[in-house]
């Protein structure tokens, strides 16, 4: 086990440094700040341009600002907003609780709905149900997440004006965002969950289960469903990158203050620390729940603990 | 009892795959004929019918957007963009991750180790953060956006292949191909490929239908395409400002995305029955 966990944590150091290397490339490629900082704000003379440039430190070469980078990212100070000034690590640390509840309520949304359904499916095996419940979730799969949040607004926001659609303006603010991501997850959980239960249906334990004579909610819910929880858990952390992806794009339509919204504004602004900042951090969230999983199979799992 | 169960959902299985093929053809062959059937490309203005709402007129069937422009021809040209990113940019993918992964999983040794790192780092990063990085800096263009999404997909195909070489290159067919001493392309290209390739095949198919759907939510946030040219994701984009007054323009281009990664993926679902029969279920 320890063995394994310091084999992890060194691919995730290596995953960090690859993103953080990538990132800073990239915002550099795009273009100048100095450029667009002073653009239609009267005329500026090349010295002008370059006293800014001195003063972002955009003069020095592109290693030693990466070094800084990094520097400053292990000790959490992550430079200021090209405009306006502000730490970085403020307009995260406002950014990211938001980003988090999000993300938190839809998987909660999605697997209170994909659990018992996914176990009712699998349970009543090549029934119409199962069909029904296959064929509904592949639609979901083939929906797109914007898409959805739009014909969500349309009903629910415009049409019946149950609901805001945008913005957060208190606690009924994240019931459309987190509906329109809990369904997305839904339709790839649902398949899920009915895989992991029928394998483990046809385990011995469950046969043994059955023969006590042990009601059959004690048999599904107590010993298959435990066991299906390390294929379940295993998933639901390889998929958070795509999670966290689709919820920076649902962050945009429902204006929803969270680190989506902060790295879209960042990059129209070409606020480099900002973006930099924000992507890194996402990605380090993702590296962190997935070394999580890990630990957690030790928790769900002895077995993988004695090894 | 059983017998007669598996019949009807074979019979099931079956018609969803037809869907899925009827659905994928009349897609495809909708958006190669879309110049022939709308010489303007839908870019023609009618500003005495703006908004015009749908099943009204059949000049325009689905209605018109905000400039007069008829919904319908505009969603079939919109469909060569999502299908050319879609198609495009999984071939290119497959042919470069799948040369990879044969060599990998044949050769092993150094550069199969490289491989397998840039697997590791590629299942972790957040690709859609790095495409609106990287969109964002190299502009809202069709060839950007196929170029990254080959570059970050590659390595599936290639993961992929690498372990299909891997359960195939000590079977007795490959061995005794090396007996009669064929060369290592032949016995790759010629025996490896063909019989390792399925898995493959099921991925592109689901992959053409999840960079449908990618590219249309960058479009949509006018970090895809190039928002001038008509696009699913751009019509959308255009529809919010029009929700209240107009519903159809914010749903009809999201129908056509609905309808042809639904194709898509019934089809990829039904590759994957017959292709991997211990799945059926």
């Amino acid at each position: 086990m320890a063995g394994f966990l310091i084999k992890r944590c060194a691919q995730a150091v290596f995953v960090v440094l690859a993103v953080t290397l990538l990132v800073a490339w990239a915002v550099r490629l795009s273009g100048d700040p100095a450029i667009m900082m002073t653009q239609g704000a009267g005329s500026f003379t090349a010295q002008d341009l370059e006293n800014i440039r001195k003063a972002l430190g955009l003069d020095r070469p592109f290693s030693v600002q990466y070094l800084e980078f990094l520097k400053d990212l292990v000790t959490f100070q992550l430079g200021n907003s090209f405009f306006g000034g502000m730490p970085v690590a403020r307009l995260i640390g406002e950014a990211l609780p938001s980003t988090l509840l999000l993300a938190s309520v839809s998987l909660l949304v999605s697997l209170a709905i994909s659990v018992p359904l996914g176990v009712y499916a699998a349970v009543h095996r090549r029934s119409l149900a199962d069909q029904v419940i296959r064929v509904v979730s592949l639609v979901g799969l083939s929906l797109p997440n914007f898409w959805l949040a739009i014909m969500l607004v349309l009903v629910f926001a415009v049409t019946l004006g149950w609901l805001p659609a945008s913005g957060n303006q208190g606690p009924t603010s994240i019931v459309l965002p987190a509906l329109t991501m809990g369904v997305i997850l839904t339709a790839t959980n649902l398949r899920l969950v009915r895989t992991a239960m029928l394998e483990t249906l046809t385990a011995q334990y469950v046969m043994v289960a059955r023969s006590k004579g042990l009601s059959e909610r004690v048999v599904l819910y107590k010993h298959a469903l435990r066991n299906c929880a390390i294929p379940i858990i295993t998933y639901v952390g390889l998929q958070f990158g795509n999670l966290i992806g689709g919820i920076v794009v649902i962050e945009q339509v429902f204006g929803w203050p969270g680190m989506g919204s902060l790295a879209f504004d960042a990059v129209a602004a070409r606020d480099y620390p900002v973006l930099q900042g924000t992507v890194t951090v996402l990605a380090l969230v993702i590296v962190i729940v997935n070394l999580l999983v890990d630990l957690v199979y030790g928790l769900v799992d002895p077995r993988i603990r004695a090894e | 009892m059983e017998r007669r169960s598996r019949h009807w959902l074979r019979g099931l299985r079956t018609l969803e795959f037809g869907m899925g093929a009827i659905l994928t053809a009349t897609t495809v062959a909708l958006v190669l004929l879309a110049r022939t059937l709308y010489p303007d490309g839908g870019e023609a203005m009618d500003l005495g019918a703006r908004l015009m709402p749908p099943f009204q007129d059949w000049s325009h069937p689905l209605g018109t957007d905000s400039l007069g422009r008829d919904l319908l021809a505009r969603i079939i040209n919109g469909g060569r963009i999502s299908l050319t990113v879609g198609f495009v940019s999984v071939v290119g993918g497959v042919v470069l991750g799948t040369l990879l992964g044969l060599i990998a999983g044949y050769y092993r040794g150094f550069w199969d180790m490289i491989l397998m790192r840039f697997a590791d780092v590629q299942l972790a990063l957040p690709f859609i953060l790095l495409a609106i990085t990287f969109t964002a800096i190299l502009g809202a263009d069709l060839w950007n956006l196929i170029a990254f999404m080959i570059i970050s997909q590659w390595v599936q195909y290639a993961r992929v292949m690498r372990g299909q070489v891997l359960s195939l290159r000590d079977r007795e067919f490959i061995q005794s191909a090396r007996a009669f001493g064929l060369r290592d392309a032949r016995i790759l290209f010629d025996h490896i490929l063909p019989n390792g390739f399925g898995p493959v095949l099921i991925l592109m198919t689901l992959n053409v239908a999840n960079n449908i759907l990618l590219e249309s939510s960058l479009t949509f946030l006018g970090l895809g395409v190039d928002p001038t040219i008509p696009s699913w994701g751009g019509m959308l984009a255009d529809a919010r400002t029009y929700l209240q007054s107009a519903w159809w323009v914010g749903v009809f281009p999201g129908v056509a995305i609905m309808i042809t990664v639904l194709g898509l993926n019934l089809l990829g679902d039904g590759l994957r029955d017959y292709l991997d029969p211990t799945l059926k279920v």
